[in-house]
């Protein structure tokens, strides 16, 4: 239950940057997503924060002391900062509760806190197996716990759930989530799975080349991105070239787009040429039409289950993607709908 | 760096005193007849030991691994037995069971009966790990099985087949007691005689150089052919069982001919141990000389091991957690001097003994010395492998519960280790009991041990008083063995895949 705070930490391995100045704060009691694609940083910035990498710049601050720093590098073992890694590490030596206990001390160890935290995982009686009579999802529950135990003032997540399918991630993923709750810690998960990121954490993170490039609200990140490459690092997105013929203001600017009138928040001052980035589930299509008539030409329909993808044709040659639930009728391709921009985008300098 | 210290004194020494000879005196002792036909002679035992080697250990893997053979896992065992077989004491069983059991060809036979699970062991274990889906592949694409198993599979299991034959020539070049036995001329052989029967120290010395020179010139070519073999696929995911052959008609010769190869190579030593036992049981006092040979063995072993393993620990746990171009170097040079032989090294530590450190001289010390010389590669491997159960990850995690470094090596890091570094003591401990020509060389003056005994006696034909020691040496040596067959994974039942 700590603030941790990061200010332009950098690491380099040789002549690899691994970290270039990342900048991070992670509120009290929350958890942090930190998204980016492999080889971005994140393992690095997660094992600086641990204390197994020293800094080349910058510091770390947790509830206002540093721990890392010019001159400063208190060691892992006094930070109160504990690592889950991605395939969990349980000691295999040791049995479900040793494993918890470890990092107890001898008069915690016989309380009832092995047990407690235990069942904050769901795995209350377990105590007594070793790692190796688990399932890869216990043992993960059982890293968790044993992070959980000595009440760290961060708990740093390192994908921990990306070697398990994709039913069990889920669910794990989602009482994790309601463990982390429960005992108010602060956390920091390091992730390359957007939707993982943008459903569990409070706050996201997006990194890249060693850099966060955006962090706040995952609806923020999500609906108005910092720029194209975390708009599609995020999510699906549709970019459009638009003419600036509105008046530079601040929200509910129309502009005039191949998909119709569309309405951004923010229009940056001064340019004439701007990108448009839409959602594919924002693009609504009709077979009659609609007002204000924009239509387009059936290319192709996908259906994935849940939702369907419907590829289109624009007007101006374009070709674009739209998200329609799963129970929408598929429309035969060459046939013509009316199309529709719904709800506000995000608009950027053209370049 | 002591470790490699240790490693390289033997090399070194051996250079420098060589050189020290110098030119005049080392070419008279090279450009000789003698030395061209010992050249000869050892390089032809060698290729044809290695040729042998190759025949019988991939054709009873083969057999064993990729057929409906009956009884696969007992040939398996049967296959990987004669490594148990120290070669001199198989030598001695031939020798006293044929009379005029002698000269290249005996040595040839001997060694080819014994060295053949060196290719065994890898070419079976291979086998039994290449994944099947390349094979289908290439039989789908329309090859035949003959092409197939050409092709594809003989390509995939290449650096098991090229590591097993490395082994096997170096081993070759490196045996003494064997060709002693069978009074075959090669450049143990010369070497020691050299030097235990004409004191010529310097002409041992010269002669050691050259054969040191042959067996880098065979590791340097393997070296090359694996920088060529890098592009062997080991494709992830889930791995069948290959299919095995149908063996039919062939079914029951297959079972003779390994029979026959298991008579051969084992039966011929049993049978002629148990004749030699019963007839040394009625020889007074045996029993007592077994016993202090025993216990110099014990003592002598327990010595080496100790010295081994402490010099082992750093270098295998160093290997294992901080990987990098200095410890691979490491490594390289610790396996140089395992591919010395031991009576080479045994030679240039008495010369280092007797002109450097008197005092270690004809002491347990130098001996325990020159086993760790000997042994060293083969302690490290156990000991990075035992690092291996306890990833640095590990240490991570608990250093991140607060646990200091000191803490975390007593809590974590050794229970996990502990098991694997005790198993490779107790094989390094065992190798140095059957260890011949360098405990020949190095040990106290009065100091027998039960090679050295056997060898004593085998020398001056007294076969029956040969046998007991011969007898206890198989059994200790089995051990190690059965490890090793068992670490393949041939053993494996089906059922438990």
């Amino acid at each position: 239950m700590s603030r941790l705070e990061l200010r332009g930490i950098a690491k380099r391995y040789g002549s690899v940057v691994a970290l270039a100045g990342a900048d991070l704060i992670v509120p009290s009691g929350t958890l942090l997503a930190v998204l980016g694609p492999s080889g971005c940083g994140k393992t690095t910035l997660l094992r600086c924060v641990a204390g197994f990498e020293r800094l080349d710049a910058g510091e770390i601050v947790v509830d206002g002391r540093t721990v890392a720093g010019p001159g400063v590098h208190t060691p892992p073992e006094r930070r109160h900062i504990v690592i889950v890694p991605q395939e969990g590490a349980l000691f295999p030596h040791l049995s479900v509760r040793d494993n918890v206990g470890y990092g107890l001390s001898r008069e915690e160890r016989r309380s009832d806190r092995v047990e407690e935290v235990l069942t904050l995982v769901g795995l209350s009686g377990y105590g007594k197996r070793m790692p190796h009579h688990l399932s890869g999802g216990q043992q993960q529950r059982v890293a968790v716990a044993r992070a959980l135990a000595p009440r760290p003032s961060v708990i740093l997540l390192d994908e921990p759930f990306s070697a398990l399918d994709a039913g069990l991630r889920t669910e794990l993923r989602r009482d994790v989530r309601a463990a982390l709750r429960a005992d108010e810690a602060t956390g920091i998960l390091v992730t390359h799975d957007q939707s993982e990121a943008l459903s569990v954490a409070d706050q996201v993170a997006v990194m890249r080349d060693g850099r966060v490039l955006q962090s706040g609200p995952a609806v923020d990140v999500y609906r108005e991105p910092a720029d194209s490459w975390v708009a599609a690092f995020v999510g699906e997105a549709v970019f459009l070239p638009a003419e600036n013929g509105a008046r530079p203001g601040t929200g509910g600017t129309t502009l005039s787009t191949a998909l119709g009138p569309i309405t951004v928040g923010e229009v940056p001052a001064g340019t004439s040429r701007l990108t448009v980035m839409v959602r594919p589930e924002q693009i609504r299509i009709a077979p009659a039409p609609v007002d204000p008539v924009v239509t387009a030409t059936v290319v192709g329909h996908d259906f994935h289950g849940h939702d369907a993808t419907v590829t289109l044709h624009l007007i101006d040659g374009s070709r674009i993607t739209a998200r329609v639930p799963g129970h929408t009728v598929p429309v035969a391709a060459g046939a013509t709908v009316s199309v529709k921009v719904e709800g506000t985008c995000q608009a950027w300098r053209d370049g | 760096m002591v470790t490699v210290a240790v490693a390289l004194v033997p090399v070194v020494y051996l250079g420098v005193r060589t050189a020290e000879a110098g030119w005049a005196r080392i070419a008279e002792e090279l450009l000789t007849v003698r030395v061209a036909w010992l050249a000869l002679r050892t390089l032809g035992l060698a290729a044809l030991v290695t040729a042998g080697c190759l025949v019988l250990g991939v054709g009873s893997a083969f057999l064993v691994v990729r057929t409906d053979l009956p009884a696969r896992r007992a040939f398996a065992i049967l296959a990987a037995l004669p490594l148990a077989v120290p070669t001199y004491i198989a030598a001695f069983a031939w020798r006293s069971t044929l009379d005029g059991f002698e000269g290249f060809w005996a040595a040839a036979l001997v060694l080819t009966l014994c060295s053949y699970p060196y290719v065994f062991l890898p070419v079976a274990a291979a086998l039994n790990g290449t994944d099947p889906a390349q094979e289908e592949v290439a039989r789908s694409l329309g090859r035949s099985a003959w092409r197939t198993f050409t092709g594809v599979t003989l390509r995939q299991i290449r650096p098991a087949l090229t590591g097993g034959a490395l082994l096997v020539a170096l081993y070759v070049l490196s045996d003494f007691g064997a060709v002693s036995i069978v009074r075959t001329d090669t450049f143990t052989r010369a070497i020691f005689v050299a030097f235990d029967l004409g004191f010529d120290r310097t002409g041992a010395l010269v002669l050691s150089s050259v054969l040191v020179m042959l067996t880098m010139l065979i590791l340097a070519g393997e070296t090359a052919s694996r920088r060529r073999g890098a592009r062997y696929a080991h494709l992830g995911g889930v791995r069948r069982v290959p299919a095995r052959l149908n063996l039919a008609r062939m079914r029951w010769p297959a079972v003779l001919m390994l029979v026959a190869l298991a008579g051969l190579s084992l039966g011929v030593t049993a049978v002629s141990l148990t004749h030699r036992m019963i007839q040394g049981a009625s020889r007074p006092g045996a029993w007592a000389e077994v016993a202090a040979a025993m216990g110099n063995s014990l003592s002598l072993s327990l010595a080496g091991a100790a010295l081994t393993m402490l010099l082992a620990l750093p270098l295998g746990l160093l290997s294992a957690k901080a990987p990098g171009p200095s410890t691979t170097l490491l490594d390289r040079l610790a396996y140089l001097s395992h591919a010395l032989p031991g009576l080479v090294i045994g030679l240039s530590l008495v010369s280092f003994g007797v002109t450097l450190a008197y005092p270690l001289y004809q002491t347990t010390w130098l001996l325990a010395l020159g086993y760790a010389a000997l042994f060293l590669p083969l302690a490290v491997t156990a000991v990075a492998g035992a690092a291996a159960q306890a990833p640095s990850i590990l240490d991570d995690v608990a250093r991140s519960m607060g646990k200091g470094p000191l803490v975390v090596l007593r809590t974590v890091t050794l229970p996990l280790t502990l098991p694997g570094i005790g198993a490779g003591a107790a094989l390094v401990f065992l190798t140095c009991m059957k260890e011949l020509p360098a405990t020949l060389l190095l040990r106290p003056t009065g100091t027998d041990t039960l090679a050295t005994e056997l060898w004593t006696h085998t020398t001056v034909a007294a076969y029956a008083a040969a046998a007991p020691y011969a007898a206890l040496l198989v059994v200790l040596s089995s051990v190690p063995t059965w490890l090793l067959t068992a670490r393949t994974g041939i053993l494996t039942r089906e059922s438990s895949k």
